[in-house]
């Protein structure tokens, strides 16, 4: 097996600075992590739980050009911003496994229908180096949404933290193999371990296909309402997630000059379904709520065989009015179980 | 704690409320809103130094207006905050039983003159550092303090919790809304974010009691109260006016002095 | 003047006292700087500060808000209202590390043409002496990085 230590794994993250790339990667900044340009590789950080936001910035950012106009000389210049440029090479590290499975989850979704190019190009220069978990929180619930502490989907190398501040390295894809051979010898082979020694317990207490099954049949079950009296409707919990990725398309400019732009936006927002006509389908927190957990558990897995959620528990700590999805699904699990086992016991 | 679970049965009880909004244990250490219906549950409300978030914001959503006259358990924050939604007749004072808890005992501020009086002998409670911080950034040449909030905001996503977490922040469509025209460009860029944060200061200038609850909210910790306690403190400066003292005040930004005094208009 | 930087002024006017002064001012052939642009109002109290960010934004140097001075209002108390939310947008503008010496505010009636020429060529001068509206232009209006 393959290790190294936490000092060569600096001089390594050095190297891929120095190598052009862009490194982006956990560092503090108002007393929470985020991920972020790294210019001196002294100040990422290894002792933590979870980033306040997930790195899926990365392939779908918060503003992103997707064509500007420019009239010069008479003539109307178009730049379509779809075509063109490569955008430039990037290593992300230090995500979690479930940050991992969440870009490949946002990128194939971005490849449905219609593939999107913008996203597309992103995937394809990102590099992901990611950190198995050694230590989880309240929040998390990774393995309830077939995902682990120590698992590789997504990734292109995965290190594992285990003794004397060493990590094991798993090299998983072509791209991964490329970076790690890129400097070698900063890496040495040791003997064999088992991974799951070094990884976070958590436990699994509910089970993401079950619930899509109990779901489909609870659109009108009035469970909805309670469960979403305190959600304040704001867009924290969307902008956090690794998965979410609805967005809006602004038109900003004049007749001279301007931009289309593509921006994050969140189904919690009581405008977010509001038509012209002044009818908005969602009227309620509680129908937006409910089609947050359904939309994410039920109409992804149905239609895109994709599951909205990996989870990084994000979404709970984010949420000023505490709004902790993992306690809600399994309250939502145990009173539809109940419901079912009523409706079978009267049958 | 004891008194305010004590309270609580005996309001729901009686039918003098509906709902009891309050505190009650959260994930890991945190506390979360709670709405107590039944008094088999009043069990649920804690109350103690972790309650910070203002409650009053939920006095306007109307799935909980439904449930019926409600109680909440304020904290001196919260009470400024019932007066000035009181002021900008939102409110009556009989529309909500206030509950404050006092060295384990409950107080029951049911008119203008018990919560105005409960307000005088209850200074601001904003955290002691801001301030401080107010006065550092006061202190700072207008380039550093362009960089600071600069930065600041360069974090901010437009997910406004700020705005869902302030209770003065009850318009049920927000200037960022509209789009005919579009003050408040939508994406978070730095565009976007000055303008959203220098109307939402604007727009809480005088009326901005410093429970906080924005700077709480806020996921990616961006010190959102510096800005809204200085639009407030420019006010209380300039004319002489505090919010969240009497339930009868004129709005400041509504109405003015013939002889408001200024030194740079020419 | 050495350089050759001629800045845009946006001028946001109250159409009873302001305008007619600036009116005054052509009709009494008084010369004065070409730079600015009016905006006619009916009163001072209808402009939103966000309409100043906006001038900012779509290029203006300077801006310059002038109406009826205080109890001369054509609408009693528009003035007024204004004057108090100017007096706290300033500052909070300068809190945000904005020059606020690129806005001028002014009450010129509709009698001082003189005056609306002197304020125009005034600002005109003073935006000079800054530099072009650099710190909006380049950071606080990026779209994207």
């Amino acid at each position: 097996m393959t290790f190294i230590t936490r000092d060569n794994l600096l001089v390594f993250l050095r190297s891929i600075i120095d190598s052009g790339k862009e490194l982006y990667a956990p560092q503090l900044r108002a007393e929470k992590i985020f991920f972020l340009p790294v210019k001196d590789v002294s100040s990422v950080v290894f002792d933590y739980v979870q980033t306040v936001e997930s790195p899926k910035e990365l392939l779908f950012p918060k503003v992103e050009r997707m064509l500007s106009y420019h009239y010069v000389d008479g003539k109307m210049n178009v730049t379509d911003c779809s075509r063109g440029q490569k955008t430039a090479d990037r290593v992300l590290f230090g995500s979690r496994p479930c940050d991992a499975i969440g870009l490949k989850t946002l990128a194939e979704f971005f490849r449905q229908d219609i593939p999107d190019t913008f996203v597309q190009r992103r995937q394809d220069s990102l590099t992901v180096v990611s950190m198995s978990c050694a230590g989880s929180d309240e929040n998390c619930f990774c393995t309830s949404v077939g995902a682990g502490p120590g698992d590789s989907t997504g990734s292109d190398v995965l290190l594992t933290p285990v003794r004397d501040k060493r990590y094991l390295v798993e090299c998983l894809t072509e791209k991964g193999k490329f970076l790690v051979e890129s400097e070698k010898e900063l890496f040495d082979e040791g003997e064999e371990i088992n991974k799951e020694e070094y990884l976070t317990k958590l436990l699994q207490t509910f089970s993401h296909k079950e619930i899509a099954g109990k779901l489909s049949g609870a659109f009108n079950n009035p469970i909805w309402d309670e469960a979403s009296l305190r959600c304040l409707g704001c867009g924290a919990c969307a902008y956090v997630c690794p998965v979410c990725s609805c967005f809006d398309i602004q038109d900003e400019g004049n007749s001279r000059k301007g931009d289309r732009l593509r921006c994050w936006d969140s189904c919690g927002f009581a405008l977010f379904t509001l038509h012209t006509s002044g009818h908005n389908p969602r009227p309620t927190q509680s129908t937006r709520w409910r089609q947050r957990v359904m939309h994410k558990f039920s109409y992804m897995p149905e239609r895109y065989n994709l599951l909205g959620c990996v989870g990084c528990g994000r979404c709970s700590r984010a949420c000023p009015a505490d709004m902790n999805l993992k306690e809600e699904l399994n309250a939502l699990d145990h009173i539809l179980e109940e419901g079912r086992q009523r409706v079978e016991e009267r049958q | 704690m004891r008194a305010l679970q004590e309270k609580a049965k005996e309001l729901l009880e009686s039918g003098k409320v509906g709902v009891i909004i309050g505190y009650g244990n959260g994930s890991g250490e945190r506390v979360r809103p709670v709405f107590v219906r039944n008094s088999a549950d009043v069990a649920k409300l804690v109350s103690d130094n972790r309650c910070r978030l203002n409650l009053s914001t939920y006095l306007f959503k109307p799935e909980l207006k439904k449930i019926g006259r409600p109680a909440i358990v304020a904290a001196p924050a919260t009470v400024k905050s019932i007066i000035q939604l009181i002021s900008e007749n939102q409110l009556k004072s009989s529309d909500v039983v206030t509950l404050v808890v006092e060295d384990d005992a409950v107080v029951e501020l049911g008119d203008n003159a018990s919560l105005e009086a409960y307000s005088a002998s209850h200074p601001v409670v904003f955290p002691p550092f801001a301030r401080k911080e107010i006065e550092t950034i006061a202190g700072m040449s207008l380039q550093e303090r362009f960089k600071y909030w600069q930065d600041e905001l360069s974090r901010c996503f437009k997910c406004y919790a700020c705005r869902a977490a302030c209770p003065l922040c009850y318009c049920e469509r927000c200037i960022t809304d509209n789009n005919r025209p579009q003050w408040v460009c939508v994406p978070s860029h730095a565009q976007g974010n000055f303008e959203w944060h220098m109307n939402r200061a604007m727009h809480l200038a005088g009326r901005c009691i410093e429970c906080g609850s924005c700077t709480i909210a806020c996921p990616v910790g961006i010190p959102i109260g510096l800005l809204t306690i200085e639009a407030s403190r420019i006010v209380e400066q300039e004319f002489g006016f505090r919010p969240g003292l009497r339930c009868d005040a004129p709005s400041a930004l509504s109405s003015f002095k013939v002889d408001d005094k200024e030194s740079f208009i020419v | 003047m050495e350089n050759s930087f001629e800045p845009k002024i946006v001028a946001f006017v109250c159409n009873w006292c302001t305008y007619a002064g600036a009116d005054l001012t052509g009709t009494s052939r008084t010369k004065y700087a070409t730079n600015v642009r009016i905006v006619r109002f009916p009163c001072t109290g209808r402009i939103d500060y966000n309409l100043l960010l906006k001038a900012f934004e779509q290029g203006a140097d300077g801006v310059i808000v002038s109406g009826c001075h205080p109890n001369d209002c054509h609408y009693t108390s528009g003035n007024f209202h204004a004057r108090r939310r100017w007096i706290v947008f300033r500052q909070m503008m300068e809190y945000m590390g904005i020059d606020m010496r690129r806005v001028k505010f002014s009450w010129v009636s509709a009698a001082e043409g003189a005056k609306w020429a002197e304020i125009v060529n005034e600002t005109v001068q003073e935006i000079c002496d800054l530099d072009p509206s650099k710190e909006f232009s380049e950071t606080a209006i990026q779209k994207v990085a």
